[in-house]
């Protein structure tokens, strides 16, 4: 019908929309403020029945343009923020915690700290029950900022500790802001959610004090309580802890055991593979070889020497205590498809070869007693190590020689 | 109390004072850091604020306003218009003579005014009778806030809950939300009945009178004027003076936020010519600017078609009789003559004249231009044949860069005005803050923009695409010459072309569906589609109005071989 084409303001706002959205994504700024002075007059509308309304696009829109665009000041953005403060009563604290946000990029930590203080101090009827959340967001970044204000204190009283003198007052500044942190960080990191930042500050915050246990109790329930979300930097912080405290290997590694599970490719595998190939146990060990394995499944740690170094030092042990080969040739079936070609072909021969040689070292023994002494890569480095008279690559060329019947083992 | 800072949290000035000292706000109990004490100091000074704003309230009790009607305001809204197009030329008849005359006529058939009783006495005893709760179980009536929900097409005017809940109070008061002393009965009137007024009946008045006139201005040409702005039509409400005071339900009459459609306007026209029982309108004949051969020249200079084409307009026009007398003469009332749309029915001419010597399959046309290509290269002498291909590509680019630019200033509309709009007194305060923001917020934003907002509109213009000849660089396609594609057949010129295409075999019968044929772009060929699309643009109409114009003259030019074909072909020899 007739209608259908008709031009309201519905339609035109729309269509003005549109522009504002294409400006943004190929950051015009100027075209897209342009579009946005057009289109704020919707605040005159009611558009109750819409999911998201004018001021929220408005809020949105004008962050973006105000964060990025070159002439804008950080004062023209304070100023913009404040009258979005005041458009919308159910996203007051929203909007608060935005604007910290962009202060703490800023690096206006002051401004941030008033923020957050005026949100905190923030009370609407039945609202605020409402943005609970958004307060206890607020509260907790409060506590955070403490938390820099004690560290700083910190720092300040060790120095003059170094010089001799004693601060007394310095000393009741870091303990008041001790105590304004840990309030805070400690009731958000009881709602299930990814505390990362808050859970370690409020950990450090324990260790100074000499809570272990409350430490302990903070990190076990971050990692395990299965009301949070997986998180693998729940159990490097708890592992961190457990090693700081100097507990035992049996404890470091079952906190080490879920990160490989969620994360194979973790840089803390290294770690894992020198405990556990030091253990007595015959599970643990057989549990390190696969873990050195998974981690250099991964591209990232194709040249990583420290790996290598890990499985050609558990690789040579077994081999040279005949004892469990089948677990590397439980580990090399699946693996004998693809690795090959993924860390041992000719071309990476020459490569690591030119660019490392105690890459190279490790990487051919691997190979040789994986793939034999005929294998490509074996045959490329030890040559050239020989040739380079280098007395290493000479005893790795006996070596391989002399346990080649294992290479038969594995591969047949 | 003695605190006349706004609260931070809701800009209210609502304090209070908690047992600490300190203030809060009642509204959203934000507490602040102010004690007494500063505040006091403070005070002293600002005591001259206190009495200035308290002299402010005093002016604003006795600014009553007066009491004035609907009709009053549309009629102020015409006289705006009039001048309006008076200062485009029109010659000053139109608002002194006609246009006057064609209102004082509507007041009077509508009993509006200028009769015995005029509707507005009736008012009052409306408004008694709406307290009682009999208007409910009135069937005719509806009731006031079943009216606030219809949704017209117009807007949201009516989703301001707080104006739906504040009216529902209203039963048991007097007055009416409303400005205007019959801005409520103006709705609840039957609209079939008298010819209710709106603010695109406005138009319709204006183009009415034109029409009278014979003036120079199609009705697409008015509607274009009005979107940019050199006639009032959107906020025409703002120059009422001062007393007239708008509100409530008068919103819902005079303020629009949509522009009127082509169709609307037109029928509306009509509707208002039989309403007041007009005679036959001046005759239009072949010298008038609306005739079709006076449009088909302009539309055709404004297309960048060769001048040549005009004998074509002109033989397609004689031949299906569309340029004769009582044809284009518009008779109020008499419903067995078509209703004429000039500028569509001049626009369509083309259309079918193109079809007629191009075919515009997307295939004949584009060989017809390679041929007029090859004969162009060893043409010296004369003017140069017209190629259909280049003059695509010439028009294709001038039109692409004005369709965007129409475009973004449809997205760049600003709808509301200076003036503020309010429902009700309760609704002020917000109204007047949330403006404030917007006004805040354009300021901001507008100095981000990097270019300055041009400040006057520019001139208004009959012509939106013009082709110079002096263009040494051949995008002016007026002389050229249409010899590539015709041909002499015993001493008459005729199309090489020998077929044509119908674009619809069978036409709908418009007034059951409201169109003759129903346009699906995918259905025709592109280069219909884009003279379609030109002509659109040019027009500000939809496509499918061209079209419907241009089945209704392909029917008539063959009438005959229709009748004759028992089977439908879509593709007849001429």
């Amino acid at each position: 019908s007739s209608h259908e084409h008709k031009i309201n303001f519905r339609k035109s706002k729309e269509a003005c929309l549109s522009y504002i959205q294409d400006a943004l994504l190929q950051k015009q700024w100027k075209r897209a403020a342009e579009f946005l002075t057009c289109y704020v007059e919707s605040l005159e509308k009611d558009y109750s029945r819409e999911h998201i309304g004018p001021s929220e696009m408005i809020w949105r829109i004008g962050t973006e343009i105000l964060w990025h665009h070159s002439q804008s000041s950080m004062k023209e953005f304070n100023c913009f923020m404040e009258q979005m403060k005041t458009l919308g009563v159910k996203r007051y604290l929203k909007v608060c915690l935005e604007h910290v946000f962009h202060l703490l990029c800023n690096g206006q930590i002051d401004e941030a700290y008033q923020n957050l203080s005026l949100a905190e101090s923030w009370r609407f009827g039945e609202q605020t029950a409402i943005q609970d959340k958004e307060m206890k967001l607020i509260e907790a970044y409060r506590g955070l900022l403490d938390y820099c204000s004690w560290s700083k204190q910190k720092s300040i009283l060790l120095e003059h500790g170094e010089d001799g003198f004693s601060d007394l007052a310095v000393e009741q500044e870091m303990h008041r802001y001790f105590r304004k942190a840990a309030v805070n960080l400690k009731e958000i990191i009881k709602i299930p959610g990814v505390w990362d930042v808050f859970v370690k500050c409020y950990v450090d915050l324990l260790e100074f004090y000499g809570d272990h246990n409350e430490a302990r109790q903070v990190l076990n329930e971050y990692a395990y309580n299965s009301k949070f979300p997986a998180n693998p930097n729940a159990h490097v912080y708890l592992y961190q802890f457990l090693k700081r405290q100097g507990e035992s290997k049996k404890s470091l590694i079952s906190a080490l055991k879920i990160l490989h599970d969620i994360v194979p490719s973790h840089e803390l595998m290294i770690d894992f593979n020198t405990m556990l190939q030091k253990s007595k146990k015959r599970k643990k060990r057989r549990l390190g070889l696969e873990v050195i394995f998974a981690a250099l499944d991964y591209a990232g740690w194709k040249e990583n020497v420290k790996a290598w170094s890990c499985l050609a030092r558990q690789v040579k042990q077994i081999v040279t205590s005949e004892k469990y080969v089948d677990w590397i040739k439980q580990e090399w079936n699946s693996r004998k498809d693809w690795w090959p070609a993924f860390h041992f072909s000719r071309y990476l021969a020459k490569r690591n070869w030119q660019e490392n040689k105690s890459l190279s070292y490790e990487k051919a023994l691997v190979a040789g007693i994986v793939l034999g002494k005929d294998c490509k890569y074996f045959k490329y480095v030890s040559h050239q190590g020989c040739k380079a008279q280098l007395k290493r690559f000479r005893m790795l060329k006996k070596f391989v020689n002399r346990h080649n019947p294992v290479y038969l083992r594995i591969s047949g | 109390r003695d605190f006349n800072e706004r609260c931070a949290q809701c800009s209210e000035v609502n304090w209070g004072l908690t047992d600490g000292g300190r203030f809060y706000c009642r509204s959203c109990h934000n507490v602040t850091e102010r004690t007494r004490e500063v505040v006091n100091t403070d005070f002293i000074t600002n005591s001259r604020v206190q009495t200035v704003s308290k002299g402010l309230r005093k002016q604003e009790k006795n600014d009553a306003g007066c009491e004035w009607y609907i009709c009053e305001g549309f009629q102020l809204v015409l006289k705006k218009q009039a001048e309006a197009i008076e200062a485009l030329g029109v010659c000053p008849q139109m608002k002194d003579e006609i246009l006057c005359n064609f209102w004082r006529c509507y007041l009077q058939k509508s009993k509006q005014a200028y009769c015995k009783r005029p509707a507005g006495e009736t008012v009052k005893a409306l408004s008694v009778c709406e307290s009682s709760t009999d208007v409910d179980s009135d069937p005719e009536r509806p009731s006031l806030l079943h009216l606030l929900s219809l949704s017209e097409s117009e807007g949201d005017l009516q989703t301001d809950c707080s104006f739906a809940s504040s009216v529902s109070k209203v039963s048991d008061s007097t007055s009416v939300y409303s400005g205007s002393v019959d801005g409520s009965l103006y709705l609840m009137k039957n609209q079939k009945e008298k010819l209710r007024m709106t603010m695109p009946m406005t138009l319709s008045f204006c183009y009415m009178a034109l029409l009278w006139l014979r003036e120079p201005i199609t009705l697409s040409e008015l509607l274009r004027f009005v979107v940019e702005g050199h006639i009032p039509y959107l906020n025409v409400f703002q120059h009422f003076p001062e007393k007239m005071k708008l509100c409530g339900l008068d919103l819902r009459i005079f303020c629009v936020e949509s522009w009127p459609v082509y169709e609307e306007v037109f029928n509306k026209m009509h509707e208002l010519a039989a309403f007041l029982d007009l005679p036959r309108f001046p005759d239009i004949t072949d010298s008038c600017f609306l005739h079709p051969d006076m449009l088909c020249m302009k539309y055709l200079m404004e297309a960048n078609l060769p001048d040549e084409l005009h004998n074509w307009t002109c033989r397609v026009v004689k031949k299906i009789g569309i340029g004769e007398v009582d044809f284009l003469t518009l008779t109020p009332g008499n419903k067995s003559t078509r209703k004429v749309k000039y500028d569509v029915l001049a626009a369509a001419v083309i259309v079918v004249v193109l079809k007629l010597l191009f075919l515009l399959d997307d295939h004949y046309e584009w060989l017809l231009s390679e041929f007029a290509e090859e004969r162009n290269k060893n043409n010296t002498e004369g003017g140069p044949y017209f190629e259909f291909k280049k003059w695509y590509e010439v028009v294709k680019q001038s039109l692409d860069v004005e369709q965007k630019k129409l475009d973004e200033e449809r997205a760049k509309y600003l709808w509301r005005c200076e003036k503020p709009l309010f429902y009700s007194v309760k609704n002020k305060s917000k109204v007047l803050k949330r403006r404030q923001m917007v006004v805040n917020l354009q300021n901001q934003f507008g100095k981000l923009s990097g270019s300055v907002r041009r400040a006057e509109k520019p001139n208004p213009s009959s012509f939106q695409l013009s082709w110079s000849e002096e263009n040494t660089d051949g995008t002016c396609f007026h002389g050229h010459s249409l010899k590539g594609v015709l041909q002499e057949k015993c001493g008459l010129l005729t199309a090489m072309n020998p077929d044509y295409w119908l674009c619809t075999v069978k036409l709908c019968n418009e007034k059951l569906c409201g169109h003759l044929a129903h346009y699906r772009e995918v259905e025709f060929p592109q280069s219909y589609h884009f003279v379609l699309g030109l002509f659109s643009f040019l027009l500000r109409i939809q496509p499918s109005y061209i079209h419907d114009e241009v089945c209704m003259i392909e029917h008539k030019l063959f009438n005959k071989k229709l009748y004759k074909k028992l089977k439908y072909n879509t593709v007849l020899r001429k």
